[in-house]
């Protein structure tokens, strides 16, 4: 399956716009630890986040890696949010039976009651649950249109909020997660999408706070 | 009759656009004037070349039987039911139609250019035979036979071009189906053939029965979805012919798939019993209570209200100034919550009235406006509250007591709960200001309860979202002593007391207050507007915390902006146990002192090097006009701004504070000690048999031995008697 390949750009002043690298594992690794908030400055450089019980490898790292640059903080942390909230609605895109996923023209909304379900709504990156499912669950997907992970099974449970406006002309989703992220859809109609507005911070505090 | 009208004329064009491909070479052959050349376009008019044309149709329908045979047939029978509908009972047309078919096809085709592109020589020829009359003629000259159809035809003809679209014109096309040489040969013929009688009995029979078989096979209904192709051709080009879409060819499909939808949808309605209300309509209903005008206290006051201060707050103008700043909400539901307000105001009596911000929630979001009550306004209810909540705490008590006294009087818990922090009066400290919720403008305005200490205490060791539910429980450890209005009372007094942020020197402390700073205290605890009051500069407000104050009091420790001393106040309270005389024993707690207000913001404390504000100007390219904008670290989503003598603060968030630690829920008490073990709760070992043998000897000898007692006193009593 091919999710097209995007590339990123981030810009202080929305005038002045600088790519950013792709993400890659060792950069996941490497700032899995940061915390706090960003700096506003891509140049700033964090203290590598020490790791407990591993201090033979922690000396050799700090040879090697000094400081972590905040650009390098944000690649991983824009490429976390879009894998782990990054999301489209039911029937967005299809499946071809050769493989490749591409938009679907015909795709004409969610009805209003779809929309309030958080099973229409699916993780826009690879499956990873998808093929752990039983059977059972398995037997009423769509091949060609359930080829993703659904919101609904989401650890922990609830960590969307779903909130009708407008008299349920308008969905708004919010990931619990990632505070920040708010997924908007019109009903019945293709206008879909999300944004990402926040401090760049995991809500780990998710399990306590349901 | 309109639904079969409408259908046979779809089809009509449907089939049309298949036979194009033959046609277009077929017509152009034809017009140029050689029979022959019809011929290829449909099988059976070669069979037409023959006079009596209508024996060569049969033969070829026969040919028909066979699929490619079909083909050119079905569209006839398609283009024949138009003009049945249109005119006449459908089979007594069916005979002077056939030979019309095929130019229908033709004729359609011009107007439907798009599909027949490749045909285009074929239609510039129609083309030029529509242009004039004169020049059909020629062409036509050359099919002498069929000149004579022609003449006659011809006014036809120009009538046809001025109808092209529509079914109308297929009557008088039928004139110049002449035209289309294929006929022509049989023309003369069906010239004759073409009164209805003549053709009735003519094709009669093979013909029929083709058309029969196709239309049959046409409108099979699919086993799957019930419809059959038949009716949904009908309908897709009557959507087509009404709606006249552009380039219809290129959205054919999506046409068929809408007309597929459409019917599916049909069906829904006629399981539609009940009268379903749109969220829309509900909404509304609810919208329109904010857009009368003068509801219920009647519109005779209003102008007096705007004359006089009025309490309601410029939404729409702090609006325009956070806009710039980047945050706020959209205009339309600014303007809802100002009406909402509005209705606020002249239901409530008020004195002020802000906007405080929109707290979201998982399933509702709160929008808070802060109010103050005119002086004595509020007394009655909060001391009715006080009332209620005080016999609660008594009845629950007495409750306790009499289960106490049933229950044989277990002994006695030496557990000591902590002293109960007295609440903030009202208009004072975490009460100041009295808050109003609603979910959504236009739904009630709820009040919420005055907050207590003990609720900001443990408001402050949780964190937990708001549901947008009022009664919504609070689940948390360490418990949470409310619901969730008061958790939400106690963050949104949090909040004010961190964010509520104003340029310095706006407000003064009043005279007054001085003197009661002395005896009490506990800090000055009200301000006042400073006159006076300089405009500070936009930009040393953005470039400098200290130009900016609180101005509500920090909440100190104890849930309590003023502090108390919790064992005093037990002394004053007779009611209260002794058990709570008995903490007055240790150390007497010192007083907290929390900064006094309208503190500098710069004396903030840092969250672990993230500084506890943010400051901006709105903008850089156009600095005369930008505004100062503050924005809190401490609690995301808080944002004040501040230009010349205007400034206000909002809060749109989730109603948390930021930490960068984890949260990590306080931990449960230690387990309590056991009872310490001592002989009178120690199970003792059952005695052996030898020793209750013993234990009953001596219980004997003792016996025997007091009876000999007994009678011995007997009879000492018996001697003092004597």
């Amino acid at each position: 399956m091919a999710i097209e390949c995007l590339s990123y750009s981030y810009s202080l002043n929305c005038v002045e716009w600088s790519l950013l690298p792709p993400a890659t594992e060792e950069m996941i690794t490497q700032t899995a630890g940061l915390k706090g908030r960003f700096q506003g400055d891509p140049s700033y450089e964090y203290e590598p986040p020490e790791k407990k019980g591993e201090e033979n490898e922690r000396i050799y790292e700090e040879e090697g890696i000094p400081m972590i640059k905040e650009e390098i903080r944000l690649v991983t942390t824009i490429d976390q949010i879009d894998k782990a909230v990054g999301m489209i609605p039911r029937g967005a895109f299809i499946k071809t039976p050769i493989g490749p996923v591409h938009e679907n023209r015909n795709f004409e909304g969610l009805s209003l009651t779809e929309a309030k379900k958080l099973n229409s709504y699916f993780h826009f990156t690879e499956p990873v649950n998808l093929k752990n499912r039983t059977l059972l669950e398995k037997a009423d997907l769509d091949p060609s249109i359930d080829f993703l992970d659904s919101l609904e099974h989401d650890i922990p449970k609830g960590s969307w909020s779903i909130q009708l406006e407008r008299g349920g002309s308008l969905v708004i989703l919010r990931s619990l997660l990632w505070p920040g992220l708010t997924f908007y859809h019109i009903p019945r109609t293709k206008q879909y999408g999300y944004i990402y507005l926040g401090t760049g911070e995991k809500n780990i505090d998710l399990p306590f706070m349901l | 009759m309109a639904d079969p009208s409408e259908d046979p004329s779809p089809e009509a064009q449907a089939p049309s656009s298949e036979q194009l491909d033959p046609s277009p070479p077929s017509g152009q052959g034809p017009d140029q004037g050689t029979p022959p050349a019809q011929g290829p376009d449909q099988p059976t008019e070669p069979g037409q070349g023959t006079p009596p044309a209508m024996g060569p149709y049969q033969p070829s329908e026969p040919g028909q039987g066979t699929p490619p045979a079909m083909g050119p047939y079905q569209p006839r029978q398609a283009l024949y039911q138009p003009s049945q509908t249109g005119q006449f009972p459908y089979e007594s047309y069916e005979p002077g139609q056939t030979p019309y078919q095929p130019h229908q096809p033709g004729q359609i085709t011009t107007p439907g250019q798009v599909p027949y592109q490749l045909h285009q020589p074929g239609q510039s020829a129609y083309e030029a035979h529509q242009m004039g009359q004169e020049l059909r003629q020629s062409i036509y000259q050359p099919h002498a036979p069929g000149q004579t159809p022609y003449q006659a035809q011809e006014p036809r003809g120009s009538l046809y071009r001025q109808q092209e679209p529509m079914l109308g014109p297929y009557e008088p096309f039928a004139p110049e189906h002449g035209p289309y040489q294929p006929h022509e040969p049989g023309y003369g013929l069906y010239q004759p053939g073409y009164s209805p009688c003549e053709n009735e009995i003519s094709d009669p029979g093979p013909r029929a029965l083709a058309i029969q078989n196709a239309k049959a096979y046409l409108m099979k209904s699919s086993t799957k979805s019930g419809l059959n192709l038949y009716d949904h051709l009908a309908r897709m080009l009557t959507k087509i012919l009404d709606e006249r879409p552009i380039n219809a060819v290129d959205i054919i499909e999506n046409i068929s798939k809408d007309v597929k939808w459409a019917q599916f949808q049909k069906k829904m309605d006629t399981l539609r019993d009940e009268h379903e209300m749109l969220p829309t309509f509900e909404l509304a209903e609810k919208y329109k209570a904010l857009f009368l005008k003068g509801t219920g206290e009647g519109g005779d006051q209003e102008p007096e209200e705007e004359i006089t201060d009025t309490p309601l707050p410029n939404v729409m103008e702090t609006a325009f100034y956070f806009e710039q700043a980047g945050v706020g909400l959209s205009m339309d539901e600014n303007y809802h919550i100002l009406l909402a307000l509005k209705q606020l105001v002249s239901t409530q009596p008020i004195q002020t009235c802000r906007f405080w911000g929109k707290i979201l929630g998982l399933e509702t979001n709160y929008i808070v406006a802060e109010v103050e009550y005119r002086e004595g306004e509020e007394e009655e209810e909060t001391e009715e509250e006080e009332v209620i909540e005080e016999g609660g705490k008594e009845g629950s008590e007495g409750e306790e007591e009499d289960e106490e006294k049933e229950d044989d009087e277990p002994p006695k818990s030496t557990y000591k709960p902590p002293l109960a922090v007295p609440k903030e009066e009202n208009r004072t400290g975490t009460n100041k200001f009295i808050y109003f919720v609603c979910n959504e403008p236009g739904k009630p305005w709820v009040k919420l309860p005055p907050v207590t200490p003990a609720q900001i205490v443990a408001a402050r060791k949780i964190k937990k979202f708001f549901t947008g539910r009022l009664d919504a429980p609070i689940v948390s450890y360490p418990p949470f002593p409310g619901n969730e209005a008061n958790y939400l009372r106690a963050q949104i007094a949090r909040i004010s007391a961190g964010t509520q942020i104003s340029p310095l020197g706006f407000y003064q402390f009043g005279e007054e207050e001085g003197d009661e700073e002395e005896e009490g205290g506990a800090g000055r605890d009200t301000y006042e507007e400073n006159p006076d009051f300089e405009v500070i500069s936009v930009t040393e407000l953005a470039d400098s915390l200290s130009n900016w104050v609180h101005h509500v009091q920090n909440i100190l420790i104890q849930g309590r902006c003023a502090w108390v001393n919790p064992s005093q106040k037990s002394e004053e309270e007779e009611e209260e146990g002794e058990e709570e005389e008995k903490t007055e024993e240790p150390d007497e707690p010192q007083p907290e002192v929390g900064p006094p207000l309208l503190t500098p913001l710069s004396e903030d404390a840092e969250i672990q090097n993230i500084p506890p504000w943010t400051s901006q100007l709105s903008t850089n390219l156009v600095p005369q006009y930008a505004i100062a904008v503050l924005q809190s670290n401490l609690w995301p989503g808080a944002y004040s701004f501040a230009i010349g003598k205007k400034f206000d603060n909002i809060y749109l968030g989730w109603g948390h504070k930021y930490s960068v630690d984890n949260y990590s829920p306080s931990l449960p008490p230690s387990v309590q000690a056991e009872y310490p073990s001592g002989p009178e709760i120690t199970e003792m070992s059952d005695p052996t048999v030898e020793e209750e043998q013993a234990l009953k000897a001596a219980q004997e000898e003792a016996l025997a031995a007091a009876e000999e007692i007994d009678e011995l006193e007997e009879e000492e009593d018996e001697d003092e008697d004597d």
